[in-house]
């Protein structure tokens, strides 16, 4: 590593240690949307080891966010009594995201690709029904009405909902989550990029440029693939629990299809494949609607006089938009990597 | 047994819309390889076009009897998915073929996207009543109730059925189209025009459609700009289950799909009815004195009957009823 690059990630340190107080002073939301945003690229890196790596696309990915966010809240509130530690919970949601990727995998994944999108297609519903209906006759997940009062990591007395004071600084409840995000979402960045240059890694490339090829080469192509969809989904499942402890309010509303598309969006405008491109896509999506509330509502406000079109609706079409435009003028996203850009080109000759 | 035969009438009903919906999923799946996912999207389309027709010609007063109307609101909904289905096919298909099997399918998801939230723009994010304008007349068939519309629906889709086919197997177009999906090369040499070819597959599936966009807003007597991702989600397993690419495939796969799911809404309740095996625990056995049933899983899982039926055929028989084996091409 030469002294520019050295530079470089001291600086990006620096500026994302300050960030939480800076975005503190404008609004504590800020700080909440910065989390979100964190959130959603720990869900775009697993979604991205299933569809940029592997190949496989998957629809119903926020169906193991669900999975993991509905773990933690079940095991750690009110509902059922349960307060079991998050260190505890994290890998039990991860372990059953895990278990019904496998079982999602299991059948579709030595068929055709597009059998897999549409079966997670509904499986991402079929969670939601679950949900929506497993209060009666035992009430399991409470319905539509959700699941309140999620216990806040908490660690020996140390929680991380209560503000504090340390050095003249108050560290709110945001921004403690912020710091653990960053580093989770550290973590899952070393690993992913550890899992690209390993042979698991080289395998799912090889797999999604050319299957066939990857299977005469020795691979046992359904086994990597299983792997894979385990891994995006056990990340899925760790991303939710998270989700369900910042929150502390869960309900079935928050895990629908569209969810799903703007995570693949994500991936998609980052550019599959490419770690760095995806959390860039990431974080670029995850500001989009919160742009689109400061500058739509008031300009049109101005020049209508009222809403006419709301910022959520523009922010599906553009979602939409992009992922059309994405693949017809840059299949290999916005900031493309080297193999995934020669892969799509060669991809036009045929 | 009067259960049992109004579940077969409801199942077949439902499923001869998912065999209309499911033929436009199988040729164009069976012509490009492509699962069109905005397929959905074109149907719910339909049923709105229709809607607003149907409903600003019944509101003016114009005299004409209601079954021109609705006749009108079918004849406006068929050009206009068939010009959906055009530029869809034009715009976010034809320049990716060729290209990796992935970018089409994700545009496929960008348009469906698109179509909705257009769809919310212009007919509101709330659920529509659809106009319901032709007397209902119920008969009785065995004690089993059969509506007017039930009869048309069913009528309708025959006649539609026997249409493709015969313009599949009968016309110069559909020789070329049979001829398009077994060697697209090949095809092109034998002086076919396969752009044209494919672009009339997207419109004929996107017309068919639009009709049956009408017939599930007129059953339901409800349209909403989501209606058609559940919908086309059940209709591609009925085209899956009936082999996907097999035009009798998806017919029978879609009638059949109907029928499980309107037997399983009509069934499951009493087959998970706790109160058969009460004995297992004294609780449950005093729930059942008093509420006389503990249902585990109620009709509002019916929705889940299809996906079920999609992992059972891909486990047990993934090239369906009717498809045959097909290697990868290279």
């Amino acid at each position: 590593m030469d002294a520019k690059a050295k530079v470089g990630i001291v600086l990006i340190a620096i500026v994302l240690a300050v960030l939480p107080f800076v975005l503190a002073q404008v609004g504590t939301a800020w700080v909440r949307i910065t989390n979100l945003a964190i959130l959603f690229c720990l869900l775009s890196l697993g979604l991205n080891i299933v569809v940029g790596f592997a190949g496989l696309l998957d629809l119903g990915y926020i169906a193991f966010y669900a999975v993991g966010a509905y773990c933690y809240a079940l095991l750690a509130s009110p509902h059922f009594g349960l307060h079991l530690p998050f260190w505890i919970i994290l890998p039990i949601g991860a372990a059953v995201a895990c278990l019904f990727g496998v079982l999602l995998g299991a059948p579709t994944l030595k068929l055709r690709g597009d059998y897999l999108a549409i079966v997670t297609l509904g499986f991402g519903e079929i969670v939601r029904v679950f949900l929506n209906n497993l209060s009666r006759p035992v009430n399991i997940t409470n319905g539509p009405q959700g699941v309140t009062l999620i216990d806040p990591f908490r660690l020996d007395g140390f929680s991380f909902s209560k503000s504090e004071t340390l050095l003249g600084l108050t560290f709110s409840g945001p921004i403690k989550y912020y710091y653990l995000l960053l580093v989770v979402l550290l973590v899952v960045i070393v690993i992913n990029v550890r899992l690209q240059d390993s042979r698991i890694g080289r395998a799912w490339v090889a797999i999604r440029e050319d299957e066939t090829a990857a299977q005469a080469m020795g691979i046992n192509t359904r086994n990597v693939k299983l792997l894979a969809f385990a891994m995006g989904a056990s990340f899925g499942g760790i991303a939710g629990g998270m989700f369900a402890a910042m929150q502390g309010f869960i309900s079935p509303e928050s895990f629908v299809l569209v969810e799903s598309i703007m995570v693949l969006a994500m991936v998609v405008l980052g550019g599959m494949g490419n770690i760095w491109g995806v959390i860039a896509g990431a974080v670029l999506l995850s500001f989009v609607p919160e742009i689109l509330r400061y500058t739509v509502e008031p300009l049109q406000k101005a020049a209508f006089g009222r809403l006419i079109i709301e910022p959520e609706v523009i922010r599906m079409l553009l979602f939409g938009l992009a992922l059309v435009l994405m693949m017809l003028f840059r299949p290999a996203g916005l900031f493309p990597s080297k193999t995934r850009r020669r892969e799509f080109a060669a991809g036009e000759q045929h | 047994m009067e259960v049992f035969l109004q579940q077969i009438i409801n199942g077949l009903t439902l499923g001869s819309i998912y065999a209309i919906v499911a033929l436009g999923y199988t040729m164009v799946y069976g012509i490009v390889q492509l699962i069109n996912f905005a397929h959905g999207e074109v149907v719910m389309i339909g049923a709105m076009v229709a809607l607003t027709v149907i409903g600003s010609l019944a509101g003016a007063n114009t005299g004409m009897p209601p079954v021109v109307i609705v006749l009108a609101g079918i004849a406006c909904a068929v050009p206009v998915c068939m010009a959906v289905g055009y530029t869809m096919e034009r715009v976010a298909y034809r320049p990716l073929r060729g290209a990796p099997r992935l970018a089409p399918l994700i545009t496929a998801i960008g348009i469906s996207i698109i179509l909705q939230h257009l769809a919310m723009l212009i007919w509101s994010r709330n659920p529509l009543s659809f106009p319901q304008i032709i007397p209902n007349p119920v008969f009785e068939i065995a004690g089993a109730n059969v509506s007017g519309v039930q009869i048309a629906i069913i009528s309708l889709s025959a006649l539609m059925m026997l249409g493709l086919t015969a313009l599949v197997y009968r016309t110069r177009l559909g020789t070329a189209m049979r001829a398009t999906s077994e060697n697209p090369q090949v095809a092109g040499l034998m002086g076919v025009n396969i752009n044209r070819v494919i672009a009339s597959t997207f419109v004929i599936g996107a017309g068919l459609g639009a009709v049956a966009g009408v017939m599930v807003g007129t059953y339901y007597g409800i349209a909403h700009y989501t209606m058609g991702a559940l919908l086309g989600l059940k209709a591609f397993s009925a085209a899956v289950l009936g082999g996907i690419g097999n035009l009798a495939g998806a017919m029978l796969g879609g009638i059949l799909l109907g029928l499980v799911e309107a037997l399983g809404a009509g069934y499951i309740g009493e087959l998970t009815d706790l109160c058969h095996v009460s004995w297992i625990s004294t609780g449950l056995a005093e729930r059942c004195a008093q509420d006389g049933h503990v249902v585990l899983m109620g009709s509002n899982y019916q929705d889940v009957f299809a996906f079920l039926v999609l992992i059972a055929v891909l486990v047990f028989r993934p090239s369906g009823l009717l498809g045959e084996r097909v290697g990868d091409r290279a």
